[in-house]
């Protein structure tokens, strides 16, 4: 296999706390050496300077869809998209079709991706069978197989008993339990957030407390049986500090916040734009708020996309009937570099939460530079100004909200297992 | 003036010169309905759609009789008829139509936003006769012009709207309109049927005890308990509701004495209103209803661009 060397860019690996100029070179899939002057001849050499480099990044929510909803994204198209925006890693979530709840359909995504895919996959199985909230799945074996955790993503388990017996179970095989946190009583006919945005297009709301109460039956059933909870897709005030005040004594919680719910509010439904229907759905300026504040103070975990890739057909309805989500992976890192530009965070804390926190979060062996380790690394230039074109997108889908959007920072180099499999051109 | 909107796909879009331009044609167009022969060539030539993917009995026909009065072809679907119980999408649906070249479709659709989607797809012009819990402009023009008759003129008026505002489309146009025309909206209901920030809409108060509501109000309008449109969580029985929340001949008398009683129809009598009040000598609702069709030829005039109302 070919040796790279990366020359002279910023080198940021949060998890080594190391945030240097300096070079790396690559061999045989692994990392041979981190450090200044490296020279190697024979090796291709990218110029870096002006750059950051970083560990692939890593996205620990995606739905690729695959198998059986391939007209919307497959395992070929949805790490495509993957390694356009620089991730290396992505965990998909497991309601395909069939649902990702036995071993065959396990196997069938880490073979198909291993195959064809352009990044690694780990799958996440779900907590209960065909997601009917009612009887666990294998977890254990499926653990064996390479799941890295397990959620009934999009369909919450709404019975308590079922959620205890689920977190009681998974603790011992080091499984993490992924909470959709949504009381789907409260929720009820909802299409999108409740309050003044919603009373005046009259459309359904969604209220903060469904996510709330949620959240809280979750962190107090983890702090019960002492699983380990990861909450998806923090998106309300309330929600972020229950994991604040969680963390604060000692329960096992991390939790993610996705690129839209930290840029985008309530407001962007205006006009019953279809881009702008997710769940959970675009809150309060308030909450956006809060969400960059978990995100500044340590709350926050990770920053995950929530990838949810629909077909046009799904999106060009009346708001109503239109499906729940939009695309996320070749816009996230940019919109978190925004964090950066605003003051929210600095540069190697944006990595982190890109890489090495997601990595954390579900114990996944990636996220990091090191001396010996995977070759996972995006080369990323900061300052690249481009225009999102939906119509351009890498995925299936072009279901963004931020379609014409002018976006600073994008990975200009991405090399997974020390092969380069993205580079912008 | 002119009036400039190709669609009337809500009062919020309308400014107060557009609403008064609306009213005054409306009165213009009233007397027609009172001749013999109820029928001028306004828009001769010109196709309407009345596209009804929800349920309509009164607007569905008002609409109608406003597009025939001014000479126009107009064709009737509904949606039990319609292709979308087969399945086709609005936007097919909206295509097909835009295929046998309309000059104005009316749509009333279950949706809020449907009007708007359908407007970004069509050549023609749309005119909203109700979306979702959203807006339902033509009706608040009629309330509009029917407060105009009988107060002389909107500006300063107290109006309370009493009822599920939560779900109401007609509350949020009349909201939009009244606030627009210098009037002051108090709305009342149930804690169940009050949505988040509906106050931010215009010139509103939000009330809970409705004799506070009513006190010293020019117009009460009552709005029609949705049974259809709630499951049983929103109010524990009818026989409650009408107790706290009905307008009857003891509570009419907190509003002021020359008050006028309305209603958007169709009415549950006994419930947000009694028989005593509804047929009582305040209520102005068959006004409202015979308004409604003057109103409408005004809305099809304006938005078909025809030059002269052709009254003659």
């Amino acid at each position: 296999m070919a040796r790279i060397l990366i020359k002279g860019g910023r080198v940021i690996s949060p998890a080594q706390k190391l945030d240097d100029t300096c070079d790396i070179l690559i061999e045989k899939g692994i990392i041979a050496a981190i450090g200044k002057g490296l020279e190697a001849k024979g090796a291709e050499v990218i110029d870096a300077s002006g750059k950051v480099v970083t560990p692939g990044l890593v996205d620990i929510h995606v739905h690729l869809r695959d198998p059986g909803l391939e007209y919307k994204e497959d395992i070929v198209s949805g790490t495509l998209s993957a390694v356009t925006g620089g991730f290396t890693s992505i965990a998909c979530m497991p309601n395909t079709k069939p649902v990702n709840d036995n071993q065959t359909v396990t196997s069938y995504i880490l073979k198909k991706a291993a195959e064809v895919g352009y990044c690694r996959v780990f799958p996440i199985a779900s907590i209960t069978k065909g997601l009917d909230g009612e009887s666990l799945t294998e977890m254990g074996e499926l653990k064996d197989l390479g799941v890295c955790a397990v959620s009934d993503d999009g369909k919450p388990v709404s019975n308590p008993q079922l959620m205890r017996r689920a977190m009681e179970y998974a603790r011992p095989f080091g499984l993490t339990i992924i909470s959709h946190a949504e009381d789907l009583d409260l929720v009820g006919s909802g299409v999108m957030n409740e309050g003044p945005v919603s009373t005046e297009l009259g459309l359904k709301g969604i209220p903060w407390v469904a996510e709330d109460a949620a959240t809280s039956r979750e962190v107090m059933l983890a702090e019960f049986t002492g699983a380990h909870l990861h909450v998806a897709h923090v998106s309300t005030k309330g929600s972020i500090e229950i994991v604040r005040q969680a963390k604060k004594r000692g329960v096992n919680v991390t939790c993610e916040a996705a690129p839209h719910h930290f840029t985008l509010t309530d407001e962007a439904v205006r006009g019953y734009n279809t881009n702008a229907k997710m769940n959970p759905p675009l809150r309060s300026a308030e909450d956006m708020a809060a969400v960059r504040l978990g995100i500044a103070d340590g709350t926050v975990d990770a920053i995950a996309t929530d990838h949810a890739p629909h077909h046009i057909d799904e999106k060009n309805v009346e708001f109503n009937i239109a499906m729940n989500g939009i695309v996320g992976l070749e816009t996230a890192l940019p919109l978190t570099l925004k964090l950066v530009e605003e003051g929210v965070i600095d540069l190697p804390k944006a990595i982190d939460l890109l890489t090495s926190g997601p990595a954390r979060a579900l114990n996944l062996p990636v996220g990091q530079l090191q001396e010996g380790g995977v070759a996972d690394v995006t080369v990323l230039d900061p300052n690249l100004v481009w225009t999102v074109e939906a119509q351009r997108l890498k995925s299936k889908s072009k279901n963004t909200p931020f379609d014409g959007w002018e976006m600073k920072g994008a990975a200009v180099c991405t090399i997974v297992a020390g092969k380069i499999v993205y580079r912008r051109g | 003036m002119s009036f400039t909107h190709k669609h009337i796909l809500g009062i919020e879009q309308l400014a107060k010169e557009d609403i008064q331009l609306i009213l005054d044609t409306a009165e213009a167009f009233k007397e027609i309905n009172s001749r013999d022969i109820k029928k001028v060539p306004t828009l001769r030539g010109k196709t309407i759609i009345n596209a009804f993917f929800e349920a309509s009995t009164r607007t569905r026909l008002s609409f109608e009789i406003a597009g025939k009065r001014l000479s126009a072809d107009t064709v009737n679907i509904s949606g039990s008829t319609s292709s979308v119980v087969k399945g086709e999408t609005l936007e097919d649906t909206a295509k097909n139509i835009e295929a046998m070249a309309p000059d104005i479709i009316v749509i009333r659709h279950g949706h809020s936003g449907a009007p708007h989607y359908l407007a970004e797809r069509v050549a023609c012009s749309v005119v909203n006769a109700g979306d979702g819990a959203h807006e339902h402009p033509s009706q608040a023009l009629l309330d509009l012009l029917t407060m105009r008759d009988h107060k002389g003129s909107i500006e300063g008026l107290e109006v309370a709207i009493v009822g599920d505002i939560t779900h109401s489309r007609v509350a949020r146009s009349d909201i939009y309109a009244l606030s627009k025309m210098g009037a002051r909206v108090r709305v009342c209901g149930p804690g169940t049927m009050l949505p988040i920030g509906i106050e931010r809409l215009g010139n509103v108060e939000v009330f809970t005890d409705m004799r506070e509501a009513i006190k010293d109000a020019d117009v009460v309008m009552m709005l029609r308990i949705q049974m259809e449109r709630q499951s049983n969580i929103m109010i524990p029985s009818l026989r409650e509701y009408a107790r706290f929340y009905g307008l009857n001949p003891t509570n009419l008398q907190l509003a002021k004495a020359d008050a006028i009683v309305m209603h958007p129809g169709p009415m549950n009598r006994g419930v947000e209103i009694s028989s005593a009040v509804a047929d009582g000598t305040q209520n102005v609702i068959l006004d409202q209803v015979e308004n409604g069709v003057a109103v409408r030829m005004a809305l099809l005039y304006l938005v078909s661009g025809v030059e002269s109302m052709q009254t003659k």
